[in-house]
């Protein structure tokens, strides 16, 4: 009789059978993976069995493959076609969710199963169409990974592989040898790959990359985490001298700040000059002087801060001048060659994705003349419809280019033109609105200023993100002078960023309606 | 082409007597057939059959040399009609399908086969699409086989087992008459194990040789009287037949000892699992050896009475593990034990449940349940009273935050930018009832799209949506079929019933140029050539030939402003009957793999090649996800950057990107950011290319120079 599972050893002696499975997204190679570890097996005089379900399921949905293996003793033993809960020794999750999917599903289990995990995150759509931030919690699931799992190697595989230039099945391969939870030597496995025929290089780098990270991670367990902090502000500044000294002057503005708002200053200043000029960032540093005024240490200066970081974010809205300015510059140029890699011998060509509206023209007119077509409309209809349609323009050629750069040129006028003018009257009474609160109800006028976080997105989208932005402040009168007045704005602010159409917002509201 | 090539594991099909095959369930049917001296194999693709299928294409020259014929049938109706060759001709044919929805599609056919029943023998190899991962509703396919009286087995789930299910299966539709239906559920199609084989045979009859020498026989042909002489027959002669080579030829298997309380009767395909589970609870070797007595029916119809009743001798209690519901072995062992006056209690889903696939966990849970019950004496304490992690708290934390990831659209997939222009000309117009079909287009239900009501059946899209056709109604409904079920079925089922019944619908038929879902094989409107099969036959000929006045052409899904401005003018259009519109533009899954070695080779051989990746400008884009909410890419992502004035993700795109272009072309129809760029790289660019690039990067960085020069600039990170 075999012994008792609960009893068995992290790798199995004599002639148990060794569970293994793999929780993988579909496209990620678990199929190649699940052939190399049967391959393994093999190489090593054991007897193997893998099996997957393949079909729609591989279609960028969680697949698994599965795969039992023993040591070969002249008999063929009975393997299982699919894993069972707390029944696997070894298993290996391609991304980070599908390690908590394995967890929650069982086959994770803390007296005998070694977990190796990339730690990297490949988002669901349910995440990526939440219009604030929709990503689950990374942490929680390595905290639960550690608990769950007898041995928990976690590391971001899919990083390792994509520098040796090869796919995360070779180096969870590499991870998978280097656990050492096979009782397999290392060169087996590099013969494994060497006979699979393709890519045999790239895979053999990203095999040893996977295999050093989890040696090493027997001494490092769960260190790596996501980074977190930001690189410090102002790296290098370059210009004219005198706008250098008027820049030198404005940052001393910043250096008096209390401490705790300096960092946040510091970087909006940079983004509202880097977007306009000098004195812009001078009026930056006047409006916010006003928080600061009105804050204090006992509060953290949360007010000034949370001032400094929506003040520039309201004061660089984004306009056509804006966009054009962007897209044209040196460093940009520089960065799309870095990130599609452009190689010595090969040229790139760029082209840029615009749909100019009546409203964006409007916008970039003087004041008056874009206000006396606005209020026409006929002759805005007119108008659109020579204007509104989709427009490629090749910033690679001279006359795109030209074009962009010309637009990107009307930034010195961009104080008199309609855009800049609606924009400001916005900002003023949102501000207004804000620091009015500051006495009465601290907490609410830092909540008032964080729903600038609203406000994002072109055309359409920006329509609507305004229309959130008032709905959320349109809670303001039910629920002033509570106590928990600030806790409900940042609900109505949160559940607003959870869809789209602000379905949940509005039931929000109903609920602060029915507070009263 | 499909998605998978077996063309260097084809070669094991050669292999002779006493050598050892060593690879996957589904090559091993196609091997045993072979050795079975096949002469016609026919079937229709789907998983998890749809290997079997790509495997026999890829064999085409090793049937050809055989003798056998192979045909990629139309639907699995025709697959199963094609048996008929088998009726008046000793020639063994075999046809391959997914079970149950194929099963469905066949069943005319086969209630016709299995009426006037057949000489040679006729194998139906079903692979059941059941449990975790299935695309299809959860049904059995037993029902069909008690239904039209034919026979079926379920073998236990090895490669030796599996061959010989088949061998067994072909003398056992010549002996009974009667076509047979050999059951091979998911993962025993993709295991990966090892028997030894036998020499191929050539067919006692080849196709060619009956053609020459036609035979009939009235008494074979369903019409009265000779149909109700069939039904006599199946139960006079037929069945009995079958009992006995069951019973002589020992297809169901005994294991375990002789003489105990509690037994357990099983479908061959439960025997691994029941094997695990008894050794879980100490009551099982690795190799199967068990102190509980096991019945395993290899042939789960017909039942064998007297084997039964004699297994049930001297135990008190017998559990039945039968996969799916309704239990029907279950209610015929009870009937049995019933009518035989016997003593023995029968049970089975009291201890294991009604419905869902019988998974490891199930299996133990059900096997230890029957056993503490039974004979809690053979138990280990361990498992009589166990000590349970109790991790159920950290378990449902965990459900809340991880996300669901149901299959969608791959990467580049030319069927995105069609969902993505119905969702833009729903915002116009309005919310319309959308029926969907099967096929890859069918993930338009998932988020982000959220489109499409129901799905009917396979070519069935336009069908189900045919009561929605009434003139007081000022909306019209909309449905898709793709390019497979359109010649599946869709083309008379969906559209000729369309025109028929003049309905006023609007119908999108999704060509990606394959039958993509099970694999890309070709299908007849497919662009690529096929030695074997006859392909480039346009949708629209065939919806024109049909009736249809109204027909759009897209040749490129990708124009999203194109598409949705068509599906407008669909939707709004004066015109009378049903409006087609054919989406046309080539899998992408397909095209990389049949492009990336050709474009990797040309650049290597030093010709001009452009290739296409896009990119976000993330100082550009205001992470409102607006652009994600009408892709769902697996390419396009968020990504946190490194700037505390952002509190949100922006977009990115990652370096699987393929270059379709759908992000730009949403971009501007939806009117979204200007964030996205396409970057085109040329390689071994021409002289031309290489002088113009020096002169634009002159003047280019003449012009930023002095821009910059005159401003603040912050240097990049």
């Amino acid at each position: 009789m075999v012994a008792l599972s609960s009893t068995k050893a992290a790798v199995p002696q004599d002639d148990s059978i060794i569970k293994l499975a793999v929780l993988a997204v579909g496209g990620q190679g678990g199929g190649v993976l699940a052939d190399w570890i049967t391959d393994v097996a093999e190489r090593n005089g054991y007897l193997a069995q893998s099996t997957s379900v393949a079909g729609v399921a591989q279609r960028t949905g969680a697949t698994i493959y599965y795969v039992e293996m023993c040591h070969d003793a002249g008999r063929r033993p009975v393997f299982a076609l699919s894993p069972a809960q707390g029944d696997v020794d070894i298993l290996i999750a391609a991304e980070l969710m599908e390690a908590g999917r394995a967890i929650m599903r069982g086959f994770v289990t803390p007296d005998r199963t070694t977990l190796i995990a990339s730690s990297h995150r490949i988002a669901a759509v349910s995440e990526k169409i939440e219009p604030g931030d929709g990503r689950a919690s990374s942490e929680k699931v390595r905290a639960t990974a550690g608990n769950a799992s007898k041995r928990f190697i976690a590391f971001d595989m899919e990083k390792v592989a994509a520098d040796a230039g090869s796919m995360i099945s070779a180096s969870l391969f590499g991870a998978l040898a280097g656990s050492g939870a096979l009782p397999f030597p290392r060169e087996s496995y590099e013969e494994t790959i060497s006979t699979s025929g393709r890519g045999v290089k790239a895979s053999l780098a990203a095999f040893a990359g996977g295999y050093e990270g989890a040696r090493g991670h027997a001494r490092d367990v769960g260190a790596k985490a996501e980074p977190s902090g930001a690189t410090p502000v102002s790296r290098s500044v370059r210009g004219p001298d005198r706008l250098m000294r008027d820049w030198q002057a404005l940052r001393a503005r910043v250096e008096v700040y209390p401490e705790t708002v300096r960092d946040m200053a510091g970087r909006g200043l940079q983004k509202v000059v880097d977007y306009q000029d000098i004195a812009y960032g001078r009026e930056y540093l006047d409006r916010l002087d006003k928080a600061v005024a009105l804050d204090s240490a006992a509060h953290e200066y949360a007010l000034a801060v949370a001032g400094a970081k929506h003040l520039a974010n309201a004061m660089c809205y984004d306009d056509m001048i804006r966009v054009s300015d962007l897209k044209t510059r040196s460093t940009r140029d520089a960065r799309v060659r870095r990130e599609v890699e452009v190689k010595n011998g090969t040229i790139l060509q760029v082209t840029e994705y615009f749909h100019p509206r009546i409203e964006e023209f409007c916008g970039t007119m003087p004041a008056r003349l874009g206000h006396y077509i606005e209020s026409r409309p006929k002759l805005a209809g007119f108008l659109d419809r020579r204007i509104n349609r989709g427009r490629r323009i090749r910033t690679d050629s001279f006359t795109g280019f030209a074009a962009l750069w010309f637009i990107g040129g009307l930034r010195r006028w961009r104080r008199g033109l309609l855009r800049h003018k609606v924009e400001m009257e916005h900002l003023e009474r949102w501000y207004r609105l804000a620091l009015d609160h500051v006495s009465a109800d601290y907490a609410l006028a830092v909540e008032i200023l964080n729903c600038r976080r609203l406000i994002k997105g072109y055309s359409d989208t920006h329509v609507r993100a305004q229309s959130k932005f008032d709905r959320v402040l349109s809670g303001l009168d039910l629920v002033k002078g509570r106590d928990d007045a600030s806790d409900w704005i940042r609900r109505l602010r949160e559940a607003a960023l959870k869809d789209e159409k602000g379905t949940m917002l509005d039931g929000a509201l109903k609920t602060v309606a029915s507070l009263r | 082409m499909a998605e998978r090539s077996f063309v260097k594991e084809v070669e094991k099909l050669r292999l002779g007597a006493g050598e050892e095959f060593s690879g996957e369930g589904i090559l091993a049917i196609t091997k045993a057939l072979l050795q079975c001296g096949v002469g016609y194999v026919g079937g229709y693709q789907g998983a998890p059959i749809s290997h079997l299928m790509d495997v026999l294409a890829d064999a085409q020259e090793i049937l050809g040399e055989l003798g056998v014929h192979f045909e990629a049938s139309a639907s699995e109706a025709t697959a199963t009609a094609m048996l008929a060759a088998s009726v008046h001709y000793p020639i063994r044919g075999a046809a391959t399908f997914k079970s149950t929805v194929g099963t469905n599609v066949a069943s005319d056919a086969l209630a016709n086969l299995a009426s006037g029943g057949v000489t040679g023998g006729a194998l139906i190899i079903v692979g059941e699409d059941y449990g975790e991962g299935s695309s299809i509703m959860q049904e059995r396919s037993h029902a069909f086989a008690m239904k039209s009286q034919v026979w079926l087995l379920d073998p236990r789930p090895n490669l030796p087992s599996i061959v010989k299910a088949v061998e067994d299966g072909f003398e056992l539709s010549e002996v009974s008459n009667t076509p047979v239906m050999l059951l091979v559920r998911i993962r025993s199609c993709h295991v990966h194990g090892q028997f030894v084989t036998k020499d191929n045979k050539r067919p006692a009859m080849t196709v060619a040789e009956a053609l020459d020498a036609p035979r009939r026989d009235t008494n074979r042909i369903v019409l009265p009287p000779a149909s109700f002489n069939h039904e006599k027959e199946k139960i006079a002669k037929r069945w009995p037949a079958a009992v006995d080579f069951i019973r002589s030829r020992k297809i169901n298997e005994f294991f375990g000892p002789d003489e105990a309380k509690v037994g357990i009767v099983l479908q061959g395909g439960m025997y691994n699992a029941v094997i695990r589970a008894l050794q879980r609870m100490g009551l099982a070797d690795n190799y199967g050896e068990t102190e509980v007595p096991l019945y395993v029916l290899n042939a789960v119809y017909p039942l064998v009475d007297d084997e039964f009743l004699r297994f049930c001798e001297g135990k008190d209690s017998v559990l039945v593990i039968e996969e799916g519901q309704p239990n029907y072995i279950e209610q015929a062992f009870g009937n049995m034990l019933h009518k035989a006056g016997r003593g023995t209690r029968i049970v089975g889903k009291e201890f294991l449940p009604m419905a869902g696939e019988y998974t490891g966990q199930v299996m133990f849970d059900g096997i230890s349940a029957f056993l503490r019950d039974g004979a809690p004496h053979i138990l280990p304490v361990q498992i009589r009273a166990p000590n349970k992690i109790d991790n159920a708290d950290e378990i449902s934390d965990l459900a809340a935050i991880v996300p669901g990831r149901p299959p969608g659209f791959c990467t580049g997939c030319p069927e995105r930018p069609i969902f993505a222009a119905t969702k833009l000309v729903e915002q116009e117009l309005g919310q319309h009832h959308i029926a969907s079909d099967i096929g890859c287009h069918l993930f338009s239900i998932m988020p982000p799209f959220e489109l499409g009501a129901t799905t009917m059946g396979y070519g069935l899209g336009p069908a189900s949506a045919s009561a929605f056709n009434s003139p007081d109604a000022k909306r019209r409904s909309i449905s898709f079929v793709g390019d497979g079920g359109f010649w599946h079925n869709g083309l008379t089922s969906s559209i000729g019933n369309a025109v028929f019944n003049k309905n006023d619908g609007v119908i999108v038929i999704v060509d990606n140029f394959y039958s993509a879902a099970t694999g890309g094989q070709d299908i007849l409107s497919s662009r690529a050539s096929n030695r074997s099969k006859s392909t480039k036959h346009p949708i629209t000929e065939a919806v024109k030939g049909m009736g249809v006045k109204w027909v759009r052409h897209i040749e490129r899904t990708y124009d999203v402003n194109k598409m949705r401005d068509t599906l407008r003018e669909a939707l709004t259009t004066e015109e009378t009957g049903p409006k087609v519109i054919v989406a046309s533009s080539e899998c992408m899954l397909n095209r990389q793999r049949r492009e990336k070695p050709l474009v990797a080779k040309a650049i290597k051989d030093g010709e001009r090649i452009v290739k296409p990746k896009f990119g976000v400008d993330e100082d550009i884009c205001t992470g409102d996800h607006a652009c994600m909410r009408l892709s769902g890419c697996p390419s396009l992502s968020v990504k946190s950057l490194d700037d505390p004035l952002r509190d949100d993700p922006v977009a990115h795109i990652d370096q699987s990107c393929v270059g379709c272009g759908n992000c730009g072309e949403v971009a501007d129809a939806a009117v979204l950011c200007p964030s996205f760029y396409r970057a085109d790289v040329v390689h071994n660019p021409g002289r031309w290319d290489r002088f113009m690039e020096t002169m634009r990067r002159r003047l280019i960085g003449f012009m930023q120079n002095r821009r910059e020069s005159r401003r603040l600039t912050f240097a990049d990170i």
